[in-house]
């Protein structure tokens, strides 16, 4: 076995915890709770914030970690927004197994698409996510599934049972906000859970080289498949979790702009980091807001500028960008 | 029988009127996603463009469709060619996802720009009298700018061809096409030979919106409304392959139609369910030479 010398063997352990839970992931969560007690207004778009949060952690999973480039995820997102109003429609209005069932179909979603597209590989990936997405939507807006889906009109009367049999969802949106901050937090430690065990870092060595991971004897296709999964499994639940909060499921929850935003909100944050979902969907919904209410169409205006300065001048995003610094102003020994 | 017949060859010109606009949308992107390998999402702002250039125009009150063409055709080249000089030099230089990304963002800058300068309606830009009419043969109804729309996309199609196939560029175009490295070696300026393919595709995409209006009316989410289907046409006629973005725009614009009328209840979701299974049977793209 080769030596490794004291420096190499630093790297690799620094390289390791930089994404291991520690007390610093508590800090996003405090926050939120602290807003909680003095930034009672904002409790609705609070609960929006960590909607994005979830579905940019899931897709920060897939895009960041697996450099799968998928330009539909909101397919998962929208299948788990169905099967959670849905479900609440007809089975039973208990939010929490809600939110398994549609976890339950993200996963069924990415087991049949995944094996499909990630066969494939470059810009024939990015078509076949789009094309799916773009399939799906025009399924839930068929005639033949109105019935089902309720097609433009969207699917609504359902309600959404107290959680754990206690707290009832209130006009305020003091329940909403708890028990988003609580899919928010599941969803942070399976992202994190997953990144770093040996699936993950497999994962992340599929992404920088594919090649040679087949060659060291690795079966790719299947571990991305996994990969996708429960990255639509999650993302189906930020989907379900928007359905059950917001008490409607529109075909909008389909649509392209989804993907696109939450695209926009990562690479704002940084992709690869998972901390820059938080950042990245934080920042572009509390803005989309404030702009929203001003003048949604030029809010596009930014919107598009930003990504493009953003690509050229901080591809590494927000995160990126505070890592940088700190490192360069000797706050962080690497 | 003969009504059946009827509405077949009804249906047919509605279905090769818009495969023929997709086609000539899909021109500058196939070239742009084969030869430069570059994911320019923001291809069908340029038809958009193209196409409300020519609107203005037209309600200006000073041109007709016909003087209306050349001149938006020509402005949206400029624009495309300046765009090209300028803001795709940094698209050139990123990874893939920052491609898409960038694009993207350039499609969400054009889709304001539309709104701020023409509100968020429909719009279709007024049609000469004589080629809003319907004319009718026997039981068959043709409309006169369905016909209008083949005939010069048709012509455009044609002159295309015979510049690839017979002047210096073109043999200069498909030898960047075939092989880029090779081509360079040979001393031909690929990256010339793309920037003026990149304007005239642009100019293309503008010819399809501003032929296409009363098909596909303007709005400002029109770059993102189509893109979906020209990518579509690209992926399915295989990257690069003009021959094949023919074939593409045709079936699909064909099948599109006919599924919509005969199978309403399924709307386009026929057309995204056969591209989807097309892409998964040769994902290259069912046209490209393997």
């Amino acid at each position: 076995m080769a030596v490794l010398d004291r420096d190499t063997i630093n790297a690799v352990r620094e390289g390791f915890t930089r994404h291991r839970l520690s007390w610093i992931d508590t800090l996003p969560f405090l926050f939120a709770a602290l807003m909680y007690f003095f930034a009672a207004r904002y409790l609705p778009l609070g609960t929006q914030v960590m909607i994005q949060v979830a579905f940019a952690l899931s897709l920060d999973l897939a895009l960041g970690y697996g450099g799968i480039d998928s330009l539909g995820h909101v397919a998962f997102f929208g299948m788990g927004a169905y099967a959670a109003g849905l479900y609440a429609l007809y089975v039973s209005s208990e939010p929490l197994s809600g939110l398994a069932v549609a976890a339950c179909i993200g996963a069924l979603t990415g087991l049949v698409t995944g094996p499909l597209v990630l066969r494939a590989r470059g810009l024939t990936v990015v078509m076949l996510t789009l094309a799916i997405a773009t399939m799906l939507h025009e399924l839930a807006n068929t005639s033949a599934m109105k019935p089902i889906t309720g097609g433009a009109d969207g699917l609504f009367g359902f309600k959404i049972a107290p959680v754990f049999g206690m707290f009832s969802f209130d006009l305020y949106g003091r329940t909403a906000y708890w028990y988003s901050l609580g899919v928010v937090a599941f969803v942070f430690i399976i992202c994190k859970l997953v990144v770093n065990s040996p699936f993950g870092l497999a994962v992340r060595g599929m992404r920088d080289n594919p090649v040679r991971m087949r060659m060291l004897g690795v079966n790719v296709t299947a571990r991305l498949v996994t990969l996708y999964c429960v990255s639509g499994a999650l993302a189906a639940m930020a989907g379900g979790l928007s359905a059950q909060v917001t008490k409607l499921v529109g075909l909008d929850s389909l649509a392209f702009l989804v993907s696109g935003n939450a695209l926009v909100m990562l690479i704002l944050g940084g992709a690869g980091r998972l901390y820059g979902a938080i950042v990245g969907a934080t920042v572009f919904v509390a803005l989309s807001d404030r702009a929203a209410a001003i003048d949604p169409f030029n809010w596009l205006f930014a919107v598009g500028g930003v990504l493009i300065l953003a690509v050229r001048f901080a591809p590494q995003g927000i995160v990126g960008l505070i890592a940088d610094w700190s490192q360069r102003l000797g706050w962080v020994r690497r | 029988m003969l009504k059946v017949a009827a509405t077949v060859a009804a249906l047919a010109v509605d279905g090769v009127a818009y495969g023929m606009i997709l086609f000539l949308m899909s021109v500058g992107l196939t070239i742009t996603l084969g030869v430069m390998r570059i994911a320019n999402l923001a291809h069908c702002a340029f038809a958009m463009a193209g196409g409300y250039i020519a609107f203005a125009l037209v309600r200006s009150g000073y041109f007709s469709l016909f003087t209306a063409l050349p001149l938006a055709v020509a402005a949206t080249m400029l624009i495309g060619a300046g765009l090209e000089r300028s803001l795709y030099r940094w698209v050139y230089a990123t990874g893939q996802l920052g491609q898409i990304l960038m694009t993207i963002g350039l499609v969400f800058v054009v889709v304001a720009t539309a709104n701020l300068l023409f509100g968020s309606n429909l719009n279709a830009i007024a049609l000469p009298s004589w080629l809003s009419q319907t004319y009718f043969y026997g039981s068959v109804t043709i409309s006169a700018y369905r016909v209008f729309i083949i005939a010069v996309s048709t012509g455009i199609a044609g002159t295309l061809w015979a510049i690839l196939e017979f002047t210096d560029f073109g043999a200069r175009l498909r030898a960047a096409v075939d092989n880029p490295r090779m081509a360079r070696c040979v001393g031909i300026d690929v990256p010339r030979v793309f920037s003026i393919t990149f304007s005239v595709g642009c100019g293309l995409a503008a010819a399809a919106g501003i032929l296409g209006t009363q098909i596909m009316p303007l709005e400002p989410w029109y770059a993102l409304e189509y893109l979906v289907p020209v990518l579509m046409v690209v992926a399915v006629g295989g990257l690069g392959s003009l021959k094949g973005s023919f074939y593409a725009a045709l079936m699909l614009g064909v099948v599109d139609t006919f599924g919509r009328y005969y199978v309403p209840a399924a709307g386009a979701f026929i057309i995204y369910l056969a591209v989807l299974l097309l892409l998964l049977w040769r994902p290259q793209g069912v046209f490209a030479r393997v």
